[in-house]
């Protein structure tokens, strides 16, 4: 039987899924600039690693986000 | 028999009893936990699509590489006559567009250099100073040094977009364009 969670711990978990999403966003913001800097600069080295970087963090983030929505599924 | 609700329904945010609350927070009770809780959860969820606009800003520049490859060399042009240029001169041109300001200065009586005169800060055009031996970008005084194009001064930190030239029985031309990262 599924144990329902109560409100303090299911914003628990968001605290901790927000933490570990405002990380990732900001490793993506860096990327951004460093991508565009490299491209603006001639570098093509590194556009196409750290645009596969950026989607594997998007990718986590929406896993999380998925969860959150289980999370709220009655 | 239904459990009674033990979730804090209404619990101030300075943490203070209920009897101690202003006037005002009593006539216009809030659910605070419950209020915490979907401000988070939808801050994640604004979160997750800034990082969908971040991933497509990824791919956006690949593809902006990509559009760049196919558009290749740009070709030969003309730029002047050695002869007309004295040291310590410049002469701008249009290259490789009629858009994209260059500039081609004569450093000694057989160095010539040009660059692109757009200034990797925030493309204002750059200026020659032959007095400082450098480029002034006069919007932030970005200064860049004359034989190179490296920043030395002011907040760009990228070198000036080189344009390669050629000698063909006594005019300047121009080859292409190198963008550099250092």
């Amino acid at each position: 039987m599924k144990r329902r969670m109560t409100r303090q711990q299911k914003t628990t978990i968001v605290y901790g899924i927000l933490s570990v999403v405002l990380i990732l966003v900001v490793l993506q913001l860096w990327l951004l600039t460093a991508t565009m800097n490299a491209y603006l600069g001639g570098d093509e080295s590194i556009i196409w690693p750290a645009a596969a970087a950026s989607l594997v963090c998007f990718g986590l983030n929406a896993g999380l986000l998925r969860y959150l929505y289980i999370m709220e599924r009655p | 028999m239904s459990e009674p609700d033990r979730e804090q329904v209404y619990a101030a945010p300075d943490g203070k009893p209920q009897s101690e609350q202003p006037r005002w927070r009593k006539d216009f009770p809030i659910d605070w936990p419950e209020d915490n809780y979907v401000a988070r959860r939808d801050f994640t969820k604004f979160l997750v699509l800034t990082s969908l606009a971040f991933t497509a800003g990824q791919f956006w520049i690949g593809f902006q590489n990509i559009l760049r490859k196919r558009r290749g060399e740009p070709p030969l042009r003309f730029i002047a006559d050695a002869e007309t240029i004295p040291v310590g001169g410049a002469v701008t041109f249009n290259y490789p567009d009629e858009h994209d300001k260059c500039v081609l200065v004569r450093l000694d009586e057989a160095t010539f250099a040009a660059f692109s005169q757009e200034c990797t800060h925030l493309s204002c055009s750059v200026v020659p100073d032959p007095e400082r031996d450098c480029f002034r970008c006069p919007c932030h005084e970005g200064l860049f040094e004359m034989a190179t194009g490296r920043p030395v001064a002011g907040p760009p930190r990228r070198p000036l977009a080189r344009v390669r030239i050629e000698f063909k029985q006594g005019g300047v031309y121009a080859s292409g364009i190198q963008e550099r990262t250092s």
